[in-house]
């Protein structure tokens, strides 16, 4: 910047106020030095970390302040949907029948698909007998896209059974790990995170794969997903589930993920990538699904695998 | 005057609470009107405030407080203190063009629009830069280049489009709290 000159005058009575002008820069030193403190005592992140204990002190406090706030937004935020006009209900009544009619003439036509359904009846019946439940929640805040790292908060916290390392999902699909827990909050990773990675495997091939975030804000082909089995070409409109771990920590098996938009073959490690659309919407968050075992004590209405609702 | 910045407990209460307001607004509302995720930074527009109302000093210590406070509130997942570095950068900066322009300095608790734009400007991108870069540099962040000047650039549109409804609030709020001894 282009220093304009000052009178002699005003520089007096700008010296008369701030006593000693090498003070800001020694006030600057100092506060660069105790944040980049800060960054070295955090550097690993983690649990280990020794921030560890003041990060969840804030979340602790502010928490309960960020759930208010997103009370008191709600109202607002509903404002466009009042917009929605009769014959824009109209119109989308009329696609919605017709995709229904399709997909029902699809499901009975088709002796695949009708396989497939016989296939995911009996996985949901695994997932019964596995005794597991899910505590409702609600989104209460978004990570902004100038950190790059794609986190929520919910308003569960542990007082609701939550623990690090469990499954979020909503009525469309995955949404990703819860990774940090207040008592009435808990952070949680979005499988669109670069730092996210998922088990998956295609429905239809049951090949296995990993499936990784591409830490991309918005738009389309937000996943990307490598095959074990290089052999193994994904095909377009497949659809992608989670391949589960022991104890289901941190995903639980067979949550639809997404389907797959584009393949590609890399020449270099003749490996095939394939692009996932994730089914989730992930900037229309709101409420979620927290699978917990279950039995498991909470604060609120836990919805048991049978439906009942504890 | 021993410490221009130390303030009126009053001062730093209200102070404390715009922050944790900023803070509230821009992870519980604003992500509703989002652009790709990019939200307004209300917290780099208080410390903008902050600064051009009382110099770098004042601007250094606030920007430091929402940093660190920004870094920590659920659901921040990055490396903790690059918030508050970034701030302190802004505060400074901002800080100094009052001190250094003899337009913000004479003009007291009203300076000139232009000014205050071309300012929150430069600390935006600055802000948003030093922020990202700490990043890039520590291996706590990756992105495309493509991407990362998208949202850099996106979130200088936010800030500037919020600068009028934020600013005269801020600095007016400063001048108030101004203790008597710190009026020129």
């Amino acid at each position: 910047m282009s220093r304009p000159r000052i009178p002699q005058s005003a520089r007096d009575s700008q010296g008369a106020r701030d006593p000693g002008r090498h003070r800001p820069t020694a006030l600057l030193v100092a506060l660069v030095l105790a944040s980049a403190t800060l960054i070295t005592l955090d550097y690993h992140r983690g649990p280990d970390s020794p921030m560890e204990p003041v990060r969840s002190a804030v979340g602790e406090v502010f928490g309960p302040v960020q759930a208010a706030g997103a009370g008191v937004a709600r109202p607002f935020t509903a404002v466009p949907e009042w917009f929605t006009a009769r014959s824009d209900l109209r119109r989308e009544i009329a696609v919605l029948t017709s995709e229904n009619s399709e997909l029902r003439s699809k499901l009975t036509t088709s002796g695949v698909d009708r396989n497939r359904l016989a296939e995911y009846d009996a996985l949901t019946t695994t997932a019964e007998q596995a005794g597991l439940a899910l505590v409702p929640a609600r989104v209460i805040g978004f990570g902004p896209a100038q950190a790059f790292s794609h986190t929520v908060t919910i308003d569960a916290g542990s007082k609701a059974g939550l623990r690090p390392d469990l499954t979020v999902l909503n009525g469309d699909g995955l949404v990703g790990r819860v990774i940090r827990v207040t008592k009435t909050t808990a952070t949680v990773l979005l499988i669109v995170d670069v730092d996210s990675v998922v088990g998956a495997r295609v429905g239809t091939s049951m090949e296995l794969g990993f499936l990784r975030g591409r830490g991309v804000p918005g738009g389309d082909g937000r996943l990307d997903l490598e095959l074990v089995d290089d052999s193994a070409i994904p095909g377009k409109g497949d659809a992608v589930l989670t391949w589960g771990s022991r104890d289901g920590a941190p995903y639980v098996s067979n949550v639809p993920i997404g389907r797959v938009t584009k393949v590609f073959t890399s020449v270099r490690d003749s490996a095939k990538r394939a692009v996932i659309e994730p089914y989730v919407d992930f900037t229309a968050l709101d409420v979620v699904g927290v699978v917990v075992p279950s039995g498991t004590a909470s604060d609120r209405a836990v919805i048991e695998a049978d439906g009942s609702i504890q | 005057m021993t410490t221009p910045h130390t303030n009126s407990a009053g001062g730093v209460a209200a102070l404390t609470a715009l922050v944790a307001l900023a803070l509230v607004l821009q992870v519980a509302f604003f992500p509703h009107l989002a652009w790709h995720g990019v939200v307004p930074n209300l917290c780099l527009l208080l410390v903008v405030g902050a600064a051009l109302a009382r110099g770098p000093q004042f601007g250094m210590l606030v920007g430091f407080g929402a940093g660190v406070l920004l870094d920590l509130a659920p659901p921040a997942e990055h490396v903790i203190g690059r918030w508050a570095l970034a701030l302190v950068v802004v505060g400074y900066v901002a800080g100094r063009v009052r001190t250094e322009s003899a337009v913000l300095s004479s003009s007291g608790p009203r300076p000139p629009v232009v000014a205050v734009l071309a300012t929150v400007a430069v600390c935006s991108l600055l802000g948003t830069s030093v922020f990202t870069l700490v990043g890039l540099l520590i291996g706590d962040l990756t992105a495309g280049f493509g991407e990362i000047l998208a949202v850099i650039g996106a979130s200088l549109v936010f800030d500037l489009l919020l600068t009028p409804f934020v600013l005269p609030v801020v600095l007016r709020l400063c001048a108030v709290t101004e203790p008597l001894s710190a009026r020129a």
